[in-house]
């Protein structure tokens, strides 16, 4: 793992978010849980990067511990600068101005994540009050000007409703505009389509892409869909079991993946063109270890076909990947025996919308 | 594009029995078996007491009134009219765990099969829940008064009143648990493969209600000791000069300041016993939680 | 909104009139002639007549029943055997004493319930969690009448610090009668407050856990406001809920306290009936705590309906 502090060329100058050697472990009843394992992670001003893996990569522990949300048995180490401030190992007073006014997040379940005895108007309205202090009639009027930004219709009825009343997409909108209310500078989404149709998911990140556009936000959006990274992403971060091992620009990414593991989920996931019974999609044996602590070895070697002694002997750093002309730069992977597989049919056919 | 599977992050190891599982969880907790231990030893108490008792419970003895425990021959003392208090305690318990079971059970067999069928058959969940808030108008002890003045005042029949005021909770436990089973797939594709009503109740619904029922049958049983001991006391339950925990209070009110030991001493008994089924009845559901140790 | 009260309040007439039926009926079921046992002292053939005149014991069961519900819902509950007194007014007596019991238990049991409860929430696997665990679960297992006793023998009694006995009316003296009435108060709530902190312990514990808080985390929000205004608020539906099924227990109980302590209350007055067999007394007993238990649980809905919008406004989705 890339340990260096040096200046990293691969990144864009003007960073937001920038972490390094993040660590999280948690205490359990059987002992120590390493979640997440040094990992490195920088967001621009205007930037979506997506964060993809399996369950249990780690790449919600990442997400949860920049704001602190992480339950008591979490150890953080590392760092997490945002514009400057450290997040990691900040006091609570100090997060708490962070959190909703600099970071905010939208969470998967846009039912269960609203409070359902608060009217829609009032959960937004709360953040203001909190951060802007704003009087409770102003924050009510904002509310319904950022139900009006999240593009839901007639703002100064629905204000007034509550969860229930709503439609799963309305509820994320929802969600969305509370996050956005005080024009945070980064905004973490986890998984935020998950939970909704497919129809409805579009719109979600549309409305996403399109506060980047107007207030620059910068998005880190955590998903396990690479189908949501492809459309939405600038740049894609793959983890796999607490470490990051590739990290692209994203037509780069599905052009050539070089981690045996990124090779993996591409080839576990079907692109148009592609026909069952002449291609199967393959997936990839085994499961995400649970590791106490992090080995020397590359993590994904048991599941891996081209492991060999030198991926269960050392763990691969993260290293630049030539061979795909210009759009190579800023293509990292941590891989013993990188693919060297070009995806010829869908990843170039196939365009990320933006 | 589509999904990268969600895998489960572990592999489970070869899961013991339900029941396995419980006792050890039991085991494990040293509260469960501190108050385990308690209730055996005072279910063997109250079993051997007629034969364990030194002396008989309504014998008198007018020369040796009010004395202090730790009198020789009266360990515990005696009471205004010189009956021996340990005796009284032991035959006491016995009629308090009597009470409680009889009451226990009347509640077992009128709730069990109500919250089934409430929970089971859409039809008759407005009629039973009718009953059940027409139950709960008549609190125990109006149910009590209303039956002594029917039938007159007697273990039996505050064992029926105690039981009685139990069965609303356990209608609307057992009921919610059966709709929660009856939308499992296991039982709604029994249903659906045309197993008859009655089969799939006692097949598949009661067998995995048992654990509810269980933990219902372990916090009425407290509740029901607490109950007799109020009747008892008011005059409502087990007639003197038949020794209970309540009535042995109600006496021992009279002389509080001149005997203390005989109003401390039934409390703590009724305390002990009922403490211990709720510590038991904690553990128990605890151990039966899939999500571990909540409450 | 409106249908739900409607129905509600349909569902609570239909079981207002069914324990109604049940009371009629036990009065009925009483051993040998009701006559007898309603005259009392005076057992004469004319008595008994105009007994049964009264009571309308003369005619059928069903006119029997309409006269014995006009009567009631015109305040008349009949006369008591023993006083001679008419019921209503004896009630008129007891139940402000028996009420003003019961509120002060249940604010109290409320305010001690509720703050231990969420303490114990927060303070999660800390020595002030299991303080307050078992000093609930001890709560729950006291009988509370003893409580009392050992109240009176060594507060009352050996301090004088309260009266052991005895009540002053609110309205004569509000300080003495507060004085008299807060060591039962206290002694009553105990296990309303043990249910209670044990529910909103276990509520909190959801809530707290649930989605919703750490999205109010998120916003940046002060624990204040995260436990109270997002938390406890969805743990309150529940709490609530369990008051109102917890009043049954509370009226057994208060019936015990006035005994013990003497106050000239509702319960003394039942006691009192039973054991001279004052039927009317009885029946009307029975009757008002059915009433009084059907109209606070539909209060206790209607509360309900105002903390939880999910039954205030009809869902659209």
């Amino acid at each position: 793992m890339s340990t260096s502090t040096a200046a990293r060329p691969e990144e864009p100058a003007e960073q937001v978010l920038d972490v390094r050697d993040l660590s999280v472990t948690f205490r359990t009843e059987s002992g120590t849980v390493s979640a997440v394992d040094h990992v490195d992670l920088s967001l621009a001003r205007g930037e979506i990067v997506g964060v993809v893996g399996e369950s249990g990569c780690g790449k919600s522990v990442t997400a949860m511990s920049l704001g602190g949300l992480l339950p008591g048995s979490a150890r953080v180490t590392g760092s997490a600068r945002l514009h400057g401030t450290e997040l990691v190992g900040a006091s609570e007073p100090v997060l708490r101005k962070v959190r909703g006014r600099e970071l905010a997040y939208i969470f998967q379940e846009p039912m269960s994540s609203l409070n359902p005895v608060l009217s829609v108007g009032r959960q937004i309205a709360e953040v203001l009050q909190v951060h802007e202090g704003l009087s409770r009639k102003q924050a009510r009027a904002r509310a319904v000007e950022l139900l009006a930004l999240v593009g839901i219709p007639s703002p100064a009825t629905r204000v007034d409703t509550y969860p229930h009343q709503l439609s799963g997409g309305m509820r994320q909108r929802v969600m969305i505009a509370m996050a956005v209310a005080c024009g945070p500078q980064v905004l973490v989404a986890d998984e935020p389509t998950t939970a909704l149709d497919v129809t409805v998911q579009a719109g979600i990140l549309e409305v996403l892409r399109d506060l980047r556009d107007r207030l620059g936000t910068s998005i880190l959006i955590i998903t396990h869909d690479l189908g949501v990274i492809a459309d939405i992403a600038d740049r894609v971060v793959v983890m796999y079991a607490g470490r990051v091992v590739e990290r692209a620009p994203v037509h780069e990414l599905f052009a050539r993946p070089r981690h045996q593991y990124t090779a993996g989920l591409l080839a576990a996931s079907p692109t148009p063109g592609r026909h069952a019974g002449t291609d199967r999609l393959q997936e990839i044996p085994g499961l995400v270890p649970v590791l106490s602590t992090q080995p020397d070895a590359c993590t994904f070697a048991d599941r891996c076909h081209a492991a060999d002694d030198l991926c269960r002997g050392s763990a691969p750093p993260l290293e630049p990947q030539g061979g795909g002309g210009t759009s190579a730069a800023g293509h990292v992977a941590a891989c013993w025996h990188p693919s060297t597989e070009t995806r010829t049919l869908a990843a170039t056919n196939q365009e990320p919308a933006r | 594009m589509s999904v990268v599977e969600a895998t489960p992050v572990t592999v489970a190891a070869p899961e013991p029995g339900r029941g396995v599982r419980l006792v050890r969880r039991l085991l494990h907790n040293p509260l469960a078996m501190t108050s385990l231990v308690v209730l055996l030893v005072a279910v063997v108490v109250a079993v051997a007491s007629p034969w364990l008792a030194p002396y008989s419970p309504e014998q008198t003895d007018f020369s040796h009134t009010f004395s202090p425990p730790g009198t020789p021959g009266h360990l515990l003392g005696t009471d205004d009219l010189g009956r021996d208090v340990l005796s009284r305690l032991m035959l006491g318990a016995r009629a308090s765990l009597e009470v409680a079971l009889l009451a226990m059970a009347t509640a077992m067999v009128v709730a069990v099969p109500l919250g089934l069928a409430a929970g089971y058959f859409r039809r008759w969940d407005a009629v039973i829940s009718r009953f059940t808030d027409l139950l709960l108008a008549f609190p125990f002890l109006i149910l009590a008064v209303g039956l002594a003045a029917i039938r007159g005042a007697s273990l039996g029949n505050a064992a029926i009143a105690i039981g009685i005021a139990q069965v609303p909770s356990v209608i609307r436990v057992v009921r919610s648990d059966t709709l929660h089973l009856k939308s499992l797939d296991f039982v709604a594709a029994s249903i659906a493969d045309g197993a008859g009503d009655l089969w799939v109740l006692g097949r598949h619904v009661l067998p995995n209600a048992t654990s509810v029922i269980l933990v219902q049958a372990t916090v009425a049983l407290p509740a029901a000791i607490l109950g007799e001991a109020v009747l008892s006391f008011l005059g409502l339950g087990i007639q003197p000069p038949s020794p209970s925990l309540g009535t042995m209070l109600a006496t021992a009110q009279q002389f509080a300041a001149r005997a203390p030991w005989a109003a401390v001493l039934p409390g703590v008994v009724i305390m002990v016993l009922a403490l211990a089924f709720n510590v038991f009845g904690d553990a128990l559901r605890d151990a039966l939680d899939p999500r571990g140790s909540r409450r | 909104m409106a249908r739900y009260l409607i129905t509600r309040a349909g569902q609570s007439l239909l079981t207002l009139v069914l324990a109604t039926v049940v009371v009629f009926l036990g009065m009925r079921a009483l051993p040998g002639d009701p006559a007898l046992a309603l005259a009392g002292e005076d057992r004469s053939p004319a008595g008994l007549a105009a007994v049964r005149h009264e009571y309308g014991l003369d005619q059928s069961l069903p006119a029997q029943f309409l006269h014995f519900v006009t009567h009631a819902l015109h305040g008349d509950l009949g006369t008591s055997v023993r006083t001679g007194l008419p019921v209503s007014s004896m009630l008129g007596a007891a139940l402000p004493v028996t009420v003003e019991l019961s509120v002060l238990a249940i604010v109290l049991a409320t305010l001690v319930g509720v703050g231990a409860g969420v303490l114990a929430a927060v303070r999660r696997g800390r020595p002030a969690e299991w303080f307050a665990n078992g000093l609930a679960l001890v709560g729950l297992s006291v009988p509370h009448f003893w409580l009392g006793l050992l109240a009176i023998l060594y507060l009352s009694v050996a301090t004088g610090l309260f009266p052991a006995s005895g009540f002053v009316s609110l309205f004569d003296d509000p300080l003495g009668n507060l004085h008299h009435i807060i060591l039962p108060a206290v002694i009553l709530g105990t296990g309303l407050a043990a249910v209670i902190m044990r529910q909103t312990r276990s509520s909190m514990l959801d809530s707290l856990s649930a989605d919703y808080v750490r999205t109010a985390k998120a916003k940046g929000l002060r624990p204040g406001a995260v436990i109270g205004r997002h938390a406890l608020r969805n743990s309150l539906i529940v709490v609530v809920t369990i008051v109102g099924l917890q009043l049954g227990g509370l009226i057994s109980g208060a019936v015990v306290t006035e005994q013990i302590f003497g106050l000239p209350g509702f319960g003394k007055m039942t006691i009192d009936a039973v054991f001279q067999r004052d039927y009317p007394v009885i029946q009307a007993v029975v009757l008002i705590t059915a009433t009084a238990y059907i109209v606070i649980n539909f209060l206790v809905d209607l509360l309900y309906s105002v903390i939880d919008p999910r039954i205030r406004v009809a869902g659209e989705a």
